[in-house]
């Protein structure tokens, strides 16, 4: 029972931060049809730019938690307008591939700037762990937890109470009539690529506690993320948030009762079988196109 | 109100407008008309700015449209209703509204809006009674009130319509008309594209009718609803029907 509730523990962490990289992952195919395969790239700019800002230059943590967000969300808007934005004939493969070099660039630049070396900061707060029945309670996988579900619950409120979250989503249904209503399209473009990368550069700062964050963490994360979001229907909001913490429990558990070098492929097996059986995801409306 | 003078439209080297001039006063309701690939919609995509890339001259109260996108064209007085609707259907009725006005909420007009919602759910009290259900359960004639009712959202001084009664039931097809015809007396100035050339000239001030990207035939709606040409092409009377009403 320890163990289980342990086991439990540690997969609703990873599960929050799958969770937050999926939203973004969904966030920005809702409003582009694109799927960013440099999204982990941003979770690695969001705890490397934490390692510097508060681990390195020693800025207060909310001032140091905001400057990182926003300077990946900044990344986030010079890619769209730089690499996005001027493409000619933008098909969707096209686009995909400009992601993926993207994703090298990132990381390659990231190499240069941070090193190859692994870094790490303290938690958030210096508690000690929290004892719930019998298994060990990190305060950051409290912090993780919280911020996940602020998040969440924030983007809801977004989309379904302010104009611009409705106009955004009209973009979504449909450009062409958002267009012909008088919303600015391509602008609501942009405001997307700037929060999904807002929302994976969060992932990374929340994360950067219990992790080694390196130049390369990205990769990893980023796919986790695509999986959790696939798992839970992509362009879903509460599907890439039941998709995160599904993949993140289910994860745990494999490493926990039959073995920690199962972690990686119980996200893969997870995606091909829920592409094999609803491609649509469990709680997705529509079927997401195929390349 | 509006001028298009001259005006030649490209898809990559086909020339889908040759040359056309129209022009719109102030309260008129003007038709175009025209079989299929006529380029009706074409000069509708044009003078809304989906379609930039045209050259000759559309001006808009004494001011050139050239380069404006939609939404500065929306901004300016200009709003279309497109064909096919296209409205956003998951979203309910009253979201749709509300979106049609974005750029007057830009503007803080939030009292102004309200009222305007209510003045359109009077027109259509069908939007009304369906105002939190998702715009995708409404019938096709629901769904093209909703189309009219958010660009009349945007408070529009012209109001482009593209073959608004398309797929529609002939009882539909006259209460859209209808409505139409008491915007006109509110005094909106409508520029209406139809296949349904009769219909459309029983309403109208004034035609023009396009074919392949000209206008071939223009003036008084009354005048080219009895005018023989337009009723062997666009009218389906044939010539035996035509010798016959004549005898």
């Amino acid at each position: 029972m320890e163990a289980f509730v342990q086991y439990l523990f540690s997969g609703l962490t990873n599960g929050a931060i799958y969770a937050v990289i999926a939203i973004g992952f969904s966030m920005l195919y809702s409003a582009t049809e694109l799927i960013n395969f440099a999204h982990g790239e941003f979770v690695m700019l969001g705890a490397l730019g934490l390692v510097t800002l508060w681990g390195g230059l020693h800025l207060p943590l909310p001032a140091a938690f905001a400057l990182t967000v926003a300077g990946a969300a900044l990344v986030g808007f010079l890619f769209e307008r730089t690499a996005i934005r001027t493409v000619k004939k933008p098909h969707p493969i096209v686009l995909v591939i400009i992601t993926v070099g993207a994703s090298i660039f990132l990381r390659g630049g990231a190499m240069m700037i941070w090193g190859k070396d692994a870094h790490s900061v303290p938690p958030f707060s210096g508690h000690p762990p929290i004892d719930v029945a019998g298994a060990k309670l990190l305060p950051q996988s409290i912090w993780i937890l919280v911020i996940a579900v602020v998040l969440a619950v924030g983007l809801f409120y977004f989309y379904r109470r302010t104009l611009t979250g409705k106009a955004m989503q009209a973009t979504a249904i449909n450009k062409w009539g958002a267009w012909l209503s008088g919303i600015p399209s391509e602008r609501m473009v942009l405001l997307a690529f700037v929060m999904s990368t807002g929302l994976g550069a969060t992932a990374g700062v929340i994360i950067a506690p219990i992790t080694m964050c390196s130049y390369d963490m990205g990769t990893m994360l980023g796919l986790k993320g695509f999986c959790a979001a696939m798992l839970g229907g992509i362009g879903s909001l509460w599907g890439a948030l039941a998709g995160g913490f599904t993949l993140g429990i289910v994860e745990a558990l494999a490493v926990g009762y039959v073995s920690s070098a199962a972690k990686d492929a119980v996200a893969f097996i997870l995606l091909l079988l829920i592409l094999y059986i609803k491609p649509s995801g469990l709680f997705g409306t529509a079927d997401a196109s195929r390349f | 109100m509006l001028q298009v003078k001259n005006l030649r439209c490209y898809y990559g080297r086909i020339m889908a407008i040759k040359g056309v001039s129209i022009s719109v006063r102030r309260g008129e309701l003007i038709t175009l008309i025209g079989a299929n690939g006529s380029g009706k919609t074409t000069l509708l995509t044009a003078i809304c700015g989906l379609l930039p890339a045209w050259k000759g001259d559309i001006s808009f109260e004494a001011e050139s449209l050239k380069g404006m996108d939609p939404p500065a064209i929306v901004r300016r007085g200009i709003s279309l209703v497109p064909e096919g609707r296209q409205v956003f259907a998951p979203m309910t009725v009253l979201d749709n509204l509300r979106l049609g006005a974005y750029t007057r909420y830009r503007r803080r007009e939030h009292r102004e809006i309200e009222q305007d919602i209510a003045q359109i759910t009077e027109l259509f009290p069908i939007l009304g009674q369906r105002a939190d259900q998702p715009a995708g359960t409404l019938s096709g004639g629901e769904q093209q009130m909703l189309a009219i009712g958010r660009a009349l959202m945007a408070r529009p001084r012209l109001l482009a319509l593209d073959e608004p009664s398309m797929g529609l039931a002939p009882l539909m097809v006259e209460k859209i008309l209808d409505t139409l015809v008491r915007l006109k007396a509110d005094g909106l100035t409508i520029l209406l594209v139809e296949q349904n050339a009769q219909a459309a000239l029983k309403i109208a001030d004034r035609g023009y009718v396009l074919e392949t990207g000209k206008v071939v035939l223009q003036g008084d709606a009354g005048d080219l609803l009895s005018d023989v040409e337009v009723k062997r092409a666009y009218l389906g009377k044939d010539y035996e029907e035509f010798y016959d009403g004549r005898g």
